[in-house]
């Protein structure tokens, strides 16, 4: 080919490919065209059509909140359940205007205008999308109002669910405990994934403490919504998992017997299965009903409860710090006879009163004439004063202290309740660091009788006693007996829970300590002897009579001229059968004058419950 | 076509024009490219529910794909032209190679891997086949001889069969018709066109019948979506609800309910016009489809400009390619043609396409910046 035709015909090739070019390019912008049509039809033409599609086209993830599990005693008894109530709740997304519809919302249900406020408080701090609850615990008249007028409130349902109820009222306030509405406290420490649709949670007692236990696990459904927001079906799920339920070591039948013993005295009783740990009556007095708090309390009756000068909120058994005053003498004889410093037959002379070497100071004793010459047994049974404060004299506070220590004087128990006090059992080292001073020897003697310093909370005083009951076996205090799995019928035991054993020099320390306190409840000249009979076994006990008020040297205690709450404290511990002990019992009441008679009746009331004897026999 | 905008006598004030075209790049075209890329990280964004992993992992790829793209650019398209038999070649062990050792991914075998990372050889195959086909045509004077057509519609099918068995049956349609515009714009008779029309309709029947389920399932949801509403319509469904209630200005960027409610499947990756019809409506979709039309407009014209027969029909075949991908995509989404599983160039969210996608760009740029300057 030549180079002209070569030329001619690279120029025709160019004309065929760019006319093709300019075909395909026009084609294309046709195609294109065509899309823009197509998009033309379903943006504007059927726009309406839809958009109504995609407002009615909502997949709803709601989550099926599990069923809080039960809480029952040790017999079976129901102590926490869940029933049915229906509520007023709005999702303040979906409301238009809400306080129009609050407005009207008041006038159906008779709602004032204190209640709108703390709703409208309510619905400015809840997270987007979620209910807000307006009523609770709406009659079936209340519900059927609102179905008929349900058209007018969008955004606002009434909504049924379980809610916590305790059959027993204020017999378990402060065991069981309650739960309440989650606060943003505990928003900030839950999984919130698995508490989306709970809106209740444990506050207090077993309720908090086993929480995680009793609530299970949230299940979830997958639902398609209508445009009204209600379920058109179901696409997926997955079930939520119930929590597990609870059974207590505690017994019913002893904690009324306990409860009713107390009659409007304030204070506690704790009662250990001293083998096991297992508490089996825990009474805190006075108490409230916790059915209050499950669906809020009100801010009225909250600040009564909250101000009244007998503090019902307040668990004494955990919290309540009393001096032990005598009940704290068996531990310090105790101490005495390990650490050598005297034996069960050394004697002590007291004429009624003790002095230390170089003072002219009277320590006094509860018996002004003096009981004369005192072996262990006598010091013991007799709750000689003068007889401890020579032994405490001898022993000096810190050894004292580091063998109350054994006993958790001064420490937590460690029982499976939350808020446990540590109490206070003094030492040198503590008065030196909490308030700068020394220690003076005078302080040694009073905290020898179990006052002064000395602050122990009844269920310190109740594991210590069962601690000397078990010849030194330290069995955590437990309140959980034992779980089971929604749907089984099969209980998960929880195991026992032992401390270290406490060292012993001398078995037969405790032998005789442990006699001294059956001759407090069987001798002749036992301060609880009252108690001691018509009962097939011994009980080995401990009167305490602590004092709240200072009686100056020359004055006499007198109950009569005295306020009520100056009054001693009255406290009695035991334990029964005194050789195999299957039953510990610690009573504190306060401002109950003599622990011998008024609090040891009760600790027999108690024993007698357990064992079926005495009174309880007939 | 010849607008001003495609005028390369206009005057160039712009020294970044030349400074370009030193390192062959051209400017109009990267314009649009940037363009189209930065618009595609924003829906990106909002598609991908403002997860920051997801932009950072495009923007590598783009990186990538950018460097390939100036790789190509600065190759001269002769080298390209005698690399034809060798790449087509090589492309077709790997796809031999594919079906025997491949990688399944959802269901398809399409992946190699090599270890270091997974490579797709049908990705190479959508340049490799329009590159033999421009290459092997403009042996000889156009329009082709009957010969000719033939084995150019071998090299064609051949490749587009192997990747239909992986099956992929959406990237063989397209290489199939990468290959074809190429025959098309070579100049064959419109009555050759017509009769292969005819036949392929005849053939229907046929492909129905190697057709694997979920691809026949694919093409009578295509027919009638309504019939499987929550299977293999939903797709269909719930993108025709999100263009839809776009309306003309959309629901704004991020606040497309159906695309952040989780309605809309793959909606990175195939249904992403989806997403952006419902968050920018009617008027963002066309003004996308307008930048779409003036990138490959400015291929289409360096096409059109290109020195060599060769040349032409390889830049042509890359434009209109380009716009089929564009047109088979948003015909898909929007309810027009069958959900084939072709990605949105330049925006969806993926790994090989968008270097490929860049390859064709840089491969463009070399044939405009390559001219001998010679009055014509």
């Amino acid at each position: 080919m030549s180079s002209h035709s070569e030329l001619k015909n690279h120029f025709h090739e160019g004309r065929i490919v760019n006319d093709r070019l300019i075909f395909s390019a026009l084609l294309a912008g046709i195609l294109f065209i065509a899309l823009i049509g197509r998009l033309i039809v379903l943006q504007v033409v059927e726009f309406e059509h839809f958009d109504s599609l995609s407002e009615r086209n909502r997949v709803d993830i709601s989550s099926i909140p599990p069923q809080r599990g039960l809480i029952y005693d040790r017999n079976g008894v129901l102590l926490a359940e869940n029933i049915p109530t229906f509520s007023l709740e709005i999702t303040p997304e979906n409301v238009p205007d809400i306080d129009d519809t609050l407005q009207q919302l008041a006038a159906l249900f008779a709602m004032t205008d204190e209640d709108m406020l703390d709703a409208k408080e309510r619905i400015k701090q809840q997270r987007r999308f979620r209910q807000v609850v307006l009523k609770e615990r709406l009659t079936e008249e209340e519900v059927a109002v609102f179905s008929v007028n349900r058209h007018r409130f969008p955004g606002v349902d009434v909504v049924g669910r379980l809610i916590r109820h305790y059959p027993q009222g204020a017999l378990f306030a402060h065991t069981v405990g309650y739960v309440g509405r989650i606060n943003e406290q505990e928003l900030q420490v839950i999984d919130q994934h698995n508490y989306k649709g709970t809106m209740q949670i444990g506050k207090t007692g077993v309720e908090k403490q086993y929480e995680e236990l009793l609530h299970g696990k949230v299940g979830y459904q997958q639902v398609e919504t209508n445009v009204q927001g209600r379920i058109v079906r179901q696409l997926n799920s997955m079930p939520s998992v119930s929590g597990q339920d609870l059974f207590l070591h505690l017994d019913i039948n002893l904690q009324r017997i306990a409860s009713e013993a107390m009659a409007d005295f304030n204070g506690s009783i704790v009662a250990l299965d001293p083998k096991t740990g297992g508490v089996l009556a825990m009474i805190s007095k006075p108490d409230f009903d916790p059915n209050e708090f499950v669906l809020g309390i009100s801010s009225k009756n909250y600040a009564a409860l909250r101000d009244s000068p007998d503090m019902p909120l307040f668990n004494r058994s955990l919290r309540g710090r009393y001096p032990p005053g005598s009940t704290l003498k068996p531990f310090v004889a105790l101490a005495g006879l390990e650490a050598g410093v005297i034996t069960e037959n050394s004697k002590t002379y007291c004429p009624g009163w003790y002095t230390l070497p170089g003072q002219t100071h009277r320590y006094r004793c509860w018996k002004a004439h003096g009981h004369g010459p005192m072996d262990l047994k006598d010091g013991i049974s007799q709750s000689c004063d003068v007889y401890f404060y020579d032994l405490a004299n001898t022993l000096g506070i810190d050894r004292i202290h580091s063998f109350l220590d054994l006993f958790r004087f001064g420490r937590k128990t460690e029982i499976d309740l939350p808020g446990e006090s540590t109490g206070l059992s003094p030492s040198k080292d503590w008065k030196r660091a909490s308030r700068n001073k020394v220690w003076y020897p005078g302080e040694t003697l009073i905290s020898g009788i179990g006052q002064g310093f000395n602050q122990m909370t009844p269920i310190q005083i109740a594991h210590a006693t069962a601690v000397l009951a078990m010849r030194g076996i330290d069995m955590s205090p437990r309140i959980a007996r034992a779980s089971r799995t929604t749907g089984q019928s099969e209980l998960q035991l929880f195991p026992a829970q032992s401390y270290e054993t406490l060292p012993i020099v001398n078995n037969r320390n405790w032998e005789a300590v442990i006699d001294a306190m059956v001759e407090v409840v069987h001798g002749k000249r036992g301060t609880a002897r009252q108690i001691g009979e018509n009962i097939p076994f011994k009980i080995a006990g401990k009167s305490g009579t602590a004092q709240v008020f200072g009686i100056k040297q020359n004055e006499k205690y007198d109950a009569k001229t005295l306020e009520r709450n100056l009054h001693d404290h009255a406290l009695f511990i035991a334990f029964a059968p005194a050789e195999d002990p299957q039953f510990v019992v610690a009573v504190v009441i306060e401002h109950g004058g003599s622990g011998s008679s008024l609090a040891a009746p009760i600790a027999r009331k108690l024993i007698d419950q357990y064992f079926g004897t005495g009174s309880a026999s007939e | 076509m010849n607008n001003s905008l495609y005028d390369r006598q206009q005057p160039q004030r712009w020294s970044l024009t030349k400074a370009l075209s030193m390192i062959h790049l051209d400017a109009l075209l990267l314009l649009g490219i940037l363009t189209l890329l930065a618009a595609g990280l924003v829906i990106l964004y909002s598609a991908g529910d403002q997860s920051s992993a997801i932009l950072i992992r495009q923007l590598i790829r783009i990186s990538t794909a950018f460097l390939i793209l100036l790789l190509l650019a600065n190759i001269h398209p002769d080298r390209m032209r005698d690399s034809a038999y060798w790449l087509y070649g090589f492309g077709l062990v790997l796809l031999v190679a594919v079906l025997i050792f491949g990688h399944e991914g959802k269901g398809a075998q399409r992946w190699l891997n090599l270890g270091f990372f997974k490579f797709q050889p049908s990705e190479l195959m959508k340049l490799a086949v329009p590159l033999l086909v421009a290459s092997y045509l403009a042996e000889r004077p156009l329009p082709p001889t009957a010969l000719r057509l033939l084995v150019s519609l071998v090299m064609i099918i051949v490749p587009s069969v192997l990747i239909a068995k992986q099956p992929d049956l959406g990237t063989a349609l397209l290489i199939a018709s990468s290959g074809l515009i190429v025959v098309f714009l070579s100049g064959i008779r419109w009555r050759i066109i017509l009769g292969f029309i005819g036949l392929s309709t005849a053939a229907l029947p046929v492909l129905w019948y190697v057709m694997h389920d979920y691809q026949r399932q694919r093409v009578l949801t295509f027919l009638n979506p309504e019939s499987d509403p929550l299977g293999a319509g939903y797709h269909i469904i719930q993108s025709k609800i999100a263009i839809g209630s776009g309306g003309m200005f959309g629901r704004g960027w991020l606040d497309g309910t159906q695309s952040h409610l989780a309605f809309l499947p793959e909606r990175t990756t195939d249904f992403i016009f989806a997403v952006i019809s419902e968050e920018f409506g009617l008027v963002g979709v066309v003004l996308l489809l307008i930048f779409y039309l003036l990138v490959a407009g400015r291929g289409i014209y360096i096409a059109s400009q290109a020195q060599t027969s060769f040349a032409r029909l390889f830049a042509g075949s890359i434009s209109l390619t380009f716009l089929v991908y564009v047109f088979v995509n948003v015909g898909m989404v929007t309810g027009l043609l069958p959900v084939v599983g072709v990605p949105l160039p330049m925006i969806s969210y993926g790994g090989t396409s968008m270097v490929t996608l860049l390859a064709g760009f840089g491969i463009l740029m070399s044939i405009h910046t390559h001219r001998r300057m010679m009055s014509p």
